[in-house]
């Protein structure tokens, strides 16, 4: 008990105190996931509406395989990311592994296909005659997958959360390409596994601490958002 | 060039899905400023039918002209889609303030934002709810949401609207208003109107011309007078409200007049027919007459009958009333009509029409018919 206790004791201090290395860890974390996040939107959602939007065959099987990649493992990720980065490796020319432009790439394919799917969902959920509404006000094609995004606005914005909800707490694929390198490419989940390993686990509990909050103040502001767009 | 411009013609329409052809209209003419119905069962082909029009969908045989010219192109299809705008029988409203749902297609055509104030402003008066103007869509009642999708629609000053059953999901008084305030606006601005519908009463209310939909086909087009009181064939008959249809040989004819057997009864009918020919007969509910008094005397109709009453329904305002007199005949009576001459089922009455309310065919006329339109 005694040890929970001195972990959270330390733990605040080491927050209120700014802890250099624990900042620069906590704004690696949110740097590499949010780019993550953001890189993923933008494949997720314009993959996701296009699948969404279109009829051809086999289509159940991208669907299903979007789904299944919904909730690929990141330790599978972190392996084919490090054998595709690897010195020898297809991509080894670019140099990147054990870079936090690796992890970025790592989780940005864990959190594309989380995007994809709930982008694909809202979109089919919409009614099928909306489209022709739509057309039928004499949109152009592009124009009606404009409207279409922002009347899925709300599922799409709980696609963020989940997005991004996904990769910041992923440890896997981080470590595996990342190498937990100090200063460089540690982040909050990555440094938490070495310094619990190590035994340290005030530090250890700070970090855990930092990356709760840091999820759920990142969900409680796309939450407000959310609502207030429901209540007009 | 004479009032009555062609604005659009569809030729050699056709859809196929499935291997069956659930759109087949070898020839459409809409002419400026009218307002043509469609009625027809469900699955008959309209909503086909309008989106085919529409360029909604894909793909179709067959050529579309606006105005004499023909839509093809992808560029002309945009060009054309927007001279029209459509409201679906769901609101089909976006997740926005009402007025920002009527301003959507106007910006999708880049308008300018004061120009677009200007319109909203006009439509939300004109459909009665300017109050609404920032009430999420959401939360509006039916009718409110029905309204927004006609304003958004009108907003857009199409040369031609279509609309797919846009009343059928509203409760009856609330349909009542908005098709009066409907009828009242396509007459103020003239605009030319295809309105889908299985309800022959709201065609009747608002159209000029009448086409009767059936399997994909056209049966009959025409004013809205001669396709209910001259169906071309039992179908068209049974669909525009005719209850009586019967079947019966001609067994005398005198110059523009014929008398019919049916079921060892005479009816006399104004039309011209072979002798010894089968004929169709049909008799609108409305134009039957019931009296209890059974002498024959006083009456100026031609076709009088004595009959028992085998059924009454009510039918809300008024009561169909089935009788048997050789032939079934089935006559509509107001609830009134109904309490002062004490009617009940078993009782014997007496049932009258005129010779000119029978709506003759010919056996087998109607089937070619079909091909002819």
């Amino acid at each position: 008990m005694d040890l929970i206790l001195e972990g959270i004791k330390k733990a605040f201090w080491l927050i209120v105190t700014f802890d250099p290395e624990v900042m620069g860890i906590t704004f690696l974390s949110l740097q590499v996931s949010g780019l993550a996040t953001l890189i993923s939107l933008f494949i997720g959602i314009s993959t996701g509406v296009t699948v969404a939007l279109s009829r051809f065959p086999g289509k159940r099987i991208v669907v299903s395989l979007i789904n299944t990649g919904m909730g690929l493992p990141p330790v599978v990720v972190g392996l084919f990311v490090t054998i595709f980065l690897w010195r020898n490796g297809p991509l080894g020319f670019f140099g990147i592994l054990y870079t936090p432009t690796a992890m970025i790439l790592a989780q940005t394919v864990i959190a594309t296909p989380i995007v994809m799917g709930i982008t694909l969902a809202a979109i089919q959920q919409l009614p099928q005659k909306l489209r022709l509404q739509i057309l039928a006000l004499g949109a152009t094609r592009l124009q009606m997958v404009w409207i279409l995004i922002k009347e899925a606005k709300l599922p799409l914005l709980a696609a963020v959360m989940a997005g991004f909800g996904g990769v910041i707490s992923e440890v896997g694929a981080s470590i595996m390409v990342g190498g937990n390198i100090k200063g460089y490419s540690r982040v909050l989940t990555t440094a938490t596994v070495m310094e619990t390993s190590r035994g340290n686990f005030d530090i250890a509990i700070a970090l855990g601490i930092i990356l709760l909050l840091l999820a759920y103040f990142i969900n409680l502001i796309l939450t407000q958002i959310q609502q207030k767009t429901r209540v007009r | 060039m004479i009032k009555s411009t062609t604005i659009l013609e569809a030729r050699n329409l056709e859809v196929v899905r499935g291997g069956t052809m659930i759109l087949n209209v070898p020839s459409l003419l809409i002419k400026e400023g009218e307002v043509l119905s469609l009625i027809g069962p469900n699955g008959a082909g309209k909503t086909t039918l309008l989106q085919t029009l529409s360029y909604l969908l894909k793909p179709f045989e067959g050529e579309i002209f606006f105005r004499g010219k023909k839509v093809e192109t992808n560029h002309s299809v945009l060009e054309y889609r927007r001279k029209l705008a459509m409201v679906f029988q769901e609101p089909l409203l976006f997740d926005a303030t009402v007025f920002n749902n009527i301003a959507t297609g106007l910006k999708i055509r880049g308008m300018k934002r004061g120009k677009i104030r200007n319109r909203v402003m006009e439509q939300l008066e004109r459909f009665g709810i300017s109050h609404l103007n920032d009430r999420s869509a959401r939360t509006l009642s039916g009718g409110e949401a029905q309204r927004t999708s006609l304003a958004r629609a009108f907003a857009l000053q199409p040369e031609i609207l279509l609309l797919d059953e846009p009343f059928t999901s509203l409760d009856p008084p609330t349909r009542d208003s908005l098709i009066e305030d409907l009828e009242y606006i396509l007459q103020q601005t003239r605009t030319t109107a295809i309105f889908a519908t299985h309800d022959r009463l709201e065609a009747l209310r608002l159209s000029d011309r009448i086409a009767v939909m059936n399997e994909g086909k056209i049966l009959q087009i025409g004013a809205t007078g001669e396709v209910m009181n001259h169906p071309v064939n039992e179908f068209v008959a049974s669909f525009v409200g005719v209850e009586t249809i019967l079947t019966g040989k001609v067994i005398k004819q005198n110059g523009g007049t014929f008398v019919a057997s049916i079921g060892g009864q005479e009816i006399e009918v104004v039309g011209e027919v072979h002798l010894g020919e089968t004929a169709v007969l049909c008799i609108r509910p409305e134009n039957v007459t019931l009296s209890i008094h059974l002498s024959k005397e006083s009456i100026s109709a031609r076709n009088v009958f004595q009959g028992r009453i085998v059924k009454i329904t009510p039918l809300g305002f008024y009561q169909k009333v089935q009788l048997h007199c050789g032939f079934l005949l089935v006559a509509y009576i107001t609830n009134h009509s109904l309490e002062e001459l004490s009617l009940v089922e078993g009782k014997e009455v007496r049932a009258s029409f005129k010779a000119t309310a029978v709506t003759v065919m010919r056996r087998g006329r109607g089937e070619k018919e079909k091909e002819l339109v």
